[in-house]
């Protein structure tokens, strides 16, 4: 019964969340909205990238690059999105406390509302990833694609991104309009420190330590090795994460993960009881 | 059977963030309140009083500082899960609503939030739709309604799952006349036809808790004054006199309290067509010519004078010592 609830408050809540995303214009504007904004913002990189190596692109790292930064985007739009619903929900549309009543658990449906943003980021990746491949001649698929690999670690990549996104929606409750700042602070954060643009080992060797302990280093890593393996054995000594086999590093992406879906539980519920004891549910600033 | 509302002592204050942004307020001061499955239950009070804040500690939306909340049985604080089951809210000036959904799309959504079966709750939100005067509306996106079809649209979505209690604050705020009477209609018809159901509403307007309510608790300052049916809250002031007194603009109002036989009163400025209002709580009658004598000596002139019926106000003016405004 239970079960069946929470399909259905994911069921809603995912269908709301698709009307909030594509309902906003038309379907035409929409597509081409959808094609354009990824490309657009993978080639301030690629142009930033070949104006550093005159133009070369068909080198293992460049792949490595661009493969991250195209993956980059699910932990942007999902950290980002996840805060962005309950933000919208209570000060936009003031629709937040008639959800939190309703006997539903919130955070199935925030997962439901953040569901339609993976899968609309994921057109966005696929694009990406395509225009990379066919225009730019990054490295996907050459030499196989590990699909285990691939899938298992998507799959537990996007869960991760989810729970973390929870944490930050608990934070949401707790601030007005500051949210968007820890957001991108975090996801920043994830950015410098995750290897999703050079590796790891280019860091100072203390801060190592603290992408060793973030779960999204993992996740590019195993997304790379799935997508990619050709490319990755070739740059396999510098992304600091070359001592872990497959299977090892899976095991760390699900044991962080893991860590941080404890943490993010933790201070989703501590956030949501301070919210109500402070009143913040129902709380509109005006900005 | 459990109450449908019941509070111990429930107390809640509000901290500023910094202390130089003032001092905590006390919105709930140790109320006590008892409410049997089947009310249509009023809390009376000004602004600030604490009704809203009642509101929003049985609705599971805020915590209460001190003492207990109970809502068919359940503690707000632990087992909110189960109280959400059994209740829903409205609040009055209300504007929220998904603006990109149509209105019946927006209505059809909550119910799904509340297990509705999808094909009942469409054919109920057609019903109510009806009812409101809001069938011409269903298939229109929420953000072209005016803020009153917005409101009524609210009152919908709070009834339409026929919850087993219904929270509604001040649901009639700042709507037209023809409006109101309908929302007030539906309230009374929907808690008639259905003994089980619990109305708990908040309101400042006196005819609205005289006219709706079985039972009304008048709430001043985070605390209950009076808790009672309207009539024998009016029953308070049947010995006293009632008097109301239109005079133009008068200066000098503190000499009237000290008139022998004025128990309380109240008076409001309308700088506007220059003229103040006068409400009095007589213990003896005979006050009124020496009222009337001390108006006219503070120089202002008498425009209308009335005896009139108690109503909750004066109650309120009793139990106070102040009106509403």
């Amino acid at each position: 019964m239970a079960v069946t609830n929470d399909l259905r408050t994911f069921k809603n809540a995912a269908w709301l969340g698709w009307q909030m995303e594509a309902n906003w214009t038309d379907p035409f504007l929409f597509a081409t909205y959808s094609i354009v904004r990824p490309i657009a913002g993978t080639l301030i990189l690629v142009f930033m990238y070949l104006v550093i190596t005159n133009g070369e692109t068909e080198t293992a790292f460049f792949s490595y690059m661009y493969v991250g930064n195209a993956f980059y985007m699910f932990v942007a739009e999902v950290l980002f999105g996840v805060t962005w619903v309950i933000h919208d929900d209570r000060e936009h549309f003031m629709t937040l406390k008639q959800v939190y009543i309703a006997p539903i658990k919130f955070y199935v449906y925030v997962f439901g509302r953040s569901a339609i943003k993976i899968a609309i980021v994921s057109i966005g990746v696929l694009i990406t990833l395509a225009f990379g491949v066919f225009v730019l001649g990054v490295q996907v698929g050459s030499g196989g694609v590990d699909v285990p690999l691939f899938v298992l670690s998507l799959l537990l990549g996007l869960s991760m991104l989810l729970v973390m996104g929870l944490a930050m929606g608990g934070l949401t409750f707790l601030t007005a309009k500051h949210e968007g700042g820890i957001n991108e602070g975090v996801a920043g954060v994830f950015y410098v420190l995750s290897g999703v643009i050079f590796p790891i080992t280019v860091l100072p060797h203390w801060v190592q330590g603290i992408s060793m302990a973030l779960p999204v280093t993992y996740w590019m890593e195993a997304i790379r090795r799935g997508l990619m393996p050709d490319a990755m054995s070739e740059i396999a000594k510098g992304t600091g994460l070359e001592g872990l086999s497959n299977l090892e590093l899976v095991g760390a992406l699900l044991l962080s993960a893991f860590a941080f879906l404890v943490l993010s539980v933790a201070v989703f519920k501590y956030a949501d009881k301070v919210a109500r004891r402070k009143g913040k549910i129902d709380w509109t600033s005006a900005y | 059977m459990p109450p449908a509302v019941e509070t111990k002592a429930l107390t809640r204050v509000f901290h500023p963030k910094k202390k130089k942004e003032g001092k905590s307020v006390t919105a709930l001061a140790g109320v006590d309140l008892r409410i049997e499955q089947g009310e249509l239950f009023g809390m009376l009070g000004p602004n600030g009083a604490g009704k809203t804040t009642l509101l929003k500690i049985l609705s599971t939306l805020l915590l209460p500082t001190s003492g207990k909340a109970y809502v068919a049985g359940f503690d707000v604080e632990t087992q909110f899960q189960a109280v959400r089951k059994r209740i829903n809210m409205v609040s009055g000036g209300e504007i929220s609503g998904y603006g990109l959904l149509t209105v019946k799309e927006n209505l059809w959504m909550f119910t799904q939030f509340y297990g509705m079966k999808s094909q009942l709750a469409l054919q109920r939100i057609d019903e109510m739709l009806d009812q409101f005067g809001l069938a011409d509306k269903k298939d229109e996106k929420v953000r072209a309604l005016s803020t009153g079809q917005r409101q009524k649209m609210n009152v919908i979505r709070g009834f339409v799952t026929d919850p087993e209690i219904i929270f509604l604050d001040e649901p009639t705020l700042g709507l037209d006349v023809n409006a109101s009477r309908t929302i007030r209609e539906y309230i009374v018809d929907w808690v008639g036809k259905r003994k089980d159901r619990t109305v708990l509403l908040t309101t400042h307007y006196m005819a609205e808790a005289d006219q709706l309510c079985g039972r009304i608790a008048i709430i001043d300052d985070g605390r209950i004054l009076a808790c009672d049916t309207p009539e024998n809250l009016k029953k308070m002031v049947k010995t006293s006199t009632m008097l109301k007194l239109d005079t133009t603009h008068l200066e000098n109002k503190q000499g009237l309290s000290s008139i022998r036989g004025v128990e309380k009163f109240t008076f409001t400025d309308n700088p506007e067509n220059n003229m103040t209002s006068l409400r009095f709580v007589l213990e003896d009658e005979a006050a009124v010519s020496d009222i009337v004598s001390s108006v006219i000596a503070g120089g202002a002139k008498i425009l209308g004078l009335r005896k009139t019926e108690p109503t909750l106000e004066d109650v309120f003016i009793k139990l106070v010592g102040k009106g509403f405004e």
